[in-house]
């Protein structure tokens, strides 16, 4: 057995809860984060039994489904390392919004505050827990990076991203015009109110081209997501991609020597 | 929202205010704290929000004025036409009050025979134009020049005039006539200090602080959130309000008024009376999720800073209040069954939330509201649904095939691992994005496979 933190008190050890998206739908930004975290020293536990965190039904008005899905992910992550999410969206409901939903619920809200304190969004684990940013490794291109809201505005993550792509050797990031303004995801906003979603996402995606840059960066995978498929609507070749996979990629090519 | 017009109308909102109230707070000092001081006033005045009413009623009545408390729309209009009728008033000048919109106080007053014109330049413009405010503190915002002239021209009977400047005095002239005419002026109220009983206006045009002076009577009617303890609290609040609606250090007048006119004073009005309103409010305040929607203080900046806002417009909000304020106020204050669906329309950015000089966090209500719309629709139809995804979500067996009949379901359809067309319900996505197919296998099984292979 080896021990849960490095001698300097670094975790050693860390479960990551994938979320029900990369899970489905985006199993290679779960395999990057797997990947990163073990070069820097982390080994990486999958719950297998995980599933969601709630989310969905909760946005949508449904605490009672949303309970019972969160209940779940309480008892699934129950124990006492470090948990690791590489989205803004849920590490929110988890560290914010669980408070709502268990209000009624003193054991359950007990135990989502407890969880709330050892849960930390990828980026922020890396830079903030591990103490990681600096040259951390080599990629190519222009690159543009899109702050989630949540990730921004509900956990006030965005500067541990922002030092991980400055620390990537040969990334040039050109500035997004605009950048905090919200893509038009919004979860089954995207369905329910397609036109206005539409509308705030062929904005972002203007300001996006209009960068030239080739990758857009992001930390969310239903923002990933919605991206994605309106660029490719459009024919574009701006690839999108999820902060842990362009670091991955950024360290193997590191790896692979010099250029 | 295809409107070429009103869209860089709406860029105009985000252009100028919202980045005007960024560039402002970084000009301030101590801005953060001050944020957080207005909103412990608030919290602080709102959980004592009787007290204070009762100190501002006294004071009111000690310097001379009449104070009514409004349980509806419907006795804050009869008062005015009380007033109205006794004191034989023909023309009621009003200076710009989001309240009296609420209560529809125009109609009220037409519909006794009694003309009532607005002064504020943007809401004679839209009360020309038979229309509701586009923006709480710039009403006529998405009006053009070109519409503007014909209003006025139609008004005056005269010719249309191009040039803004002249267009001004145009209106300018034809509100002067109602100033002369007037007898009694309704404003609203920015903020009422308790411990004086005073009552405070901030404009830019001056419109305000004419008629709280020129008519003999000046009714002013507040929402009752709008009392603050002490003069001490309001130089608080009218730094961190101005700056975060107009981006401006201070508005061209800040108007306060201490009740009627004294024996040693020149001028003023020969009566004062004040409106305290609740009209719905009360029921903000009985909800302790909702309470902190009372310590709005009118700026705007949520509606500035809003994406959705930007998009849609002020009129697609089907009340007063626009943008995330009015999505959360008006199912509340006004309980009709439209305003169900405003707490639904947002992507919970949280750009509100962060705008808001009082740090009202407008995403946590809204969710809040989506929450009791639920419940007070009994759960249908979408309940159903929402039922088989926690079942598909409590069990990871469930999950597993519930992904695999999905990806089965959407193979047909799935080209290059992508889909162009989804079908109902999920078709609103596919109307301008393509959706991605769900992986071959999930990242969970893909990790324990690997995860074997290692320690094999």
């Amino acid at each position: 057995m080896s021990e849960a933190s490095s001698p300097e008190g670094r975790p050693k050890r860390v479960s990551l809860f994938a979320t029900c998206l990369v899970d489905q739908f985006y199993p290679e930004v779960g395999e990057s984060v797997v990947r990163v975290l073990g070069r820097l020293g982390v080994e990486v536990e999958v719950p297998a039994k995980q599933t969601c965190c709630g989310q969905p039904a909760y946005n949508s008005g449904y605490w009672d489904d949303a309970r019972a899905v969160a209940t779940r992910f309480l008892d699934v992550f129950d124990g006492d390392g470090p948990v690791v999410v590489p989205s803004g969206s849920c590490g929110a409901m988890v560290k914010h919004h669980y408070a709502a939903l268990f209000r009624d619920d003193p054991k359950q809200l007990g135990r989502s505050k407890e969880l709330g304190k050892r849960l930390f969004e990828f980026s922020e684990f890396v830079v903030d827990v591990l103490g990681r940013s600096g040259a951390i490794g080599r990629n190519g291109g222009a690159i543009t990076y899109h702050p989630c809201c949540h990730l921004l505005r509900e956990l006030g993550v965005d500067g541990q991203p922002r030092a991980l792509l400055d620390g990537i050797d040969g990334a040039e990031i050109r500035p997004l015009g605009r950048a905090d303004v919200c893509c038009g995801f919004g979860g089954t906003f995207a369905v329910k109110m397609a036109d206005i979603s539409t509308a705030m996402l062929d904005e972002k995606l203007d300001n996006v081209e209009a960068t030239g840059a080739k990758t857009l960066v992001a930390g969310d995978a239903g923002c990933i997501m919605h991206m994605a498929g309106g660029l490719r609507r459009r024919g574009s070749p701006v690839r999108v991609t999820h902060l842990a996979e362009y670091l991955d990629e950024s360290m193997a090519n590191a790896e692979a020597g010099p250029r | 929202m295809a409107d070429p017009r009103l869209k860089s109308a709406l860029e105009g909102v985000y252009e100028g205010f919202n980045k005007g109230r960024i560039a402002a707070a970084a000009d301030t000092d101590a801005w953060e704290a001050q944020r957080d001081r207005g909103r412990a006033i608030k919290e602080h005045t709102i959980v004592n929000l009787d007290y204070y009413l009762e100190m501002l009623a006294d004071n009111v009545e000690k310097n001379g004025g009449n104070v009514f408390f409004a349980r509806d729309s419907a006795e804050a209009n009869r008062y005015v036409l009380e007033i109205a009728a006794q004191r034989g008033v023909q023309t009621v000048i009003k200076s710009k009050s989001m309240v009296s919109e609420e209560t529809q106080l125009n109609h009220a007053l037409e519909g006794a025979g009694v003309e009532a014109v607005e002064t504020d330049l943007g809401e004679y413009i839209i009360q020309l134009a038979g229309e509701a405010p586009y923006h709480i503190i710039a009403p006529a915002i998405h009006k053009s020049k070109d519409e503007v002239s014909t209003l006025l021209a139609e008004r005056s009977g005269g010719r249309r005039l191009e040039d803004a400047a002249e267009l001004t005095m145009q209106a300018r002239e034809q509100l002067r006539g109602a100033f002369r005419r007037a007898d009694m002026s309704v404003t609203g109220v920015n903020f009422a200090v308790a411990e004086s009983g005073s009552i405070v206006l901030v404009t830019n045009e001056g419109n305000g602080r004419m008629a709280t002076s020129a008519p003999r009577i000046h009714v002013a009617a507040m929402g009752m959130e709008k009392v603050v303890p002490s003069i001490a609290d309001l130089s608080t609040f009218l730094r961190i309000l101005i700056r975060s609606a107009t981006g401006q250090r201070i508005s061209s007048y800040v108007t306060m008024v201490n009740g009627p006119r004294r024996s040693d004073d020149e001028d003023g009005p020969e009566e004062f009376h004040l409106i305290v309103i609740d009209n719905g409010r009360s029921k903000l305040l009985a909800d302790p999720h909702l309470r902190e929607a009372l310590y709005c203080i009118r700026c705007g900046a949520c509606m500035n800073a809003c994406p959705v806002y930007r998009k849609v417009g002020g009129h697609s909000y089907g009340w007063v209040y626009p943008g995330p304020i009015g999505a959360v106020i008006t199912p509340v204050l006004t309980g009709i069954d439209e305003g169900k669906d405003l707490p639904f329309a947002s992507t919970l950015c949280g750009a509100c939330r962060e705008a808001c000089p009082v740090r009202i966090d407008l995403p946590r209500m809204l969710l809040e509201l989506r929450a009791q719309a639920v419940e007070s629709s009994g759960g249908k139809p979408a309940g159903l649904m929402w039922r088989g995804w926690r079942a598909g979500l409590t069990r990871r067996a469930a999950f597993d095939g519930g992904s695999r009949v999905g990806r089965w379901l959407l193979r047909p359809i799935t080209r290059g691992g992508w889909t162009r067309r989804l079908p109902f319900p999920l078709g609103g996505w596919t109307t301008s994005r393509d959706f991605l197919a769900p992986a071959a296998a999930s990242f969970v099984s893909r990790f324990n496979r690997s995860n074997r292979n290692k320690s094999r």
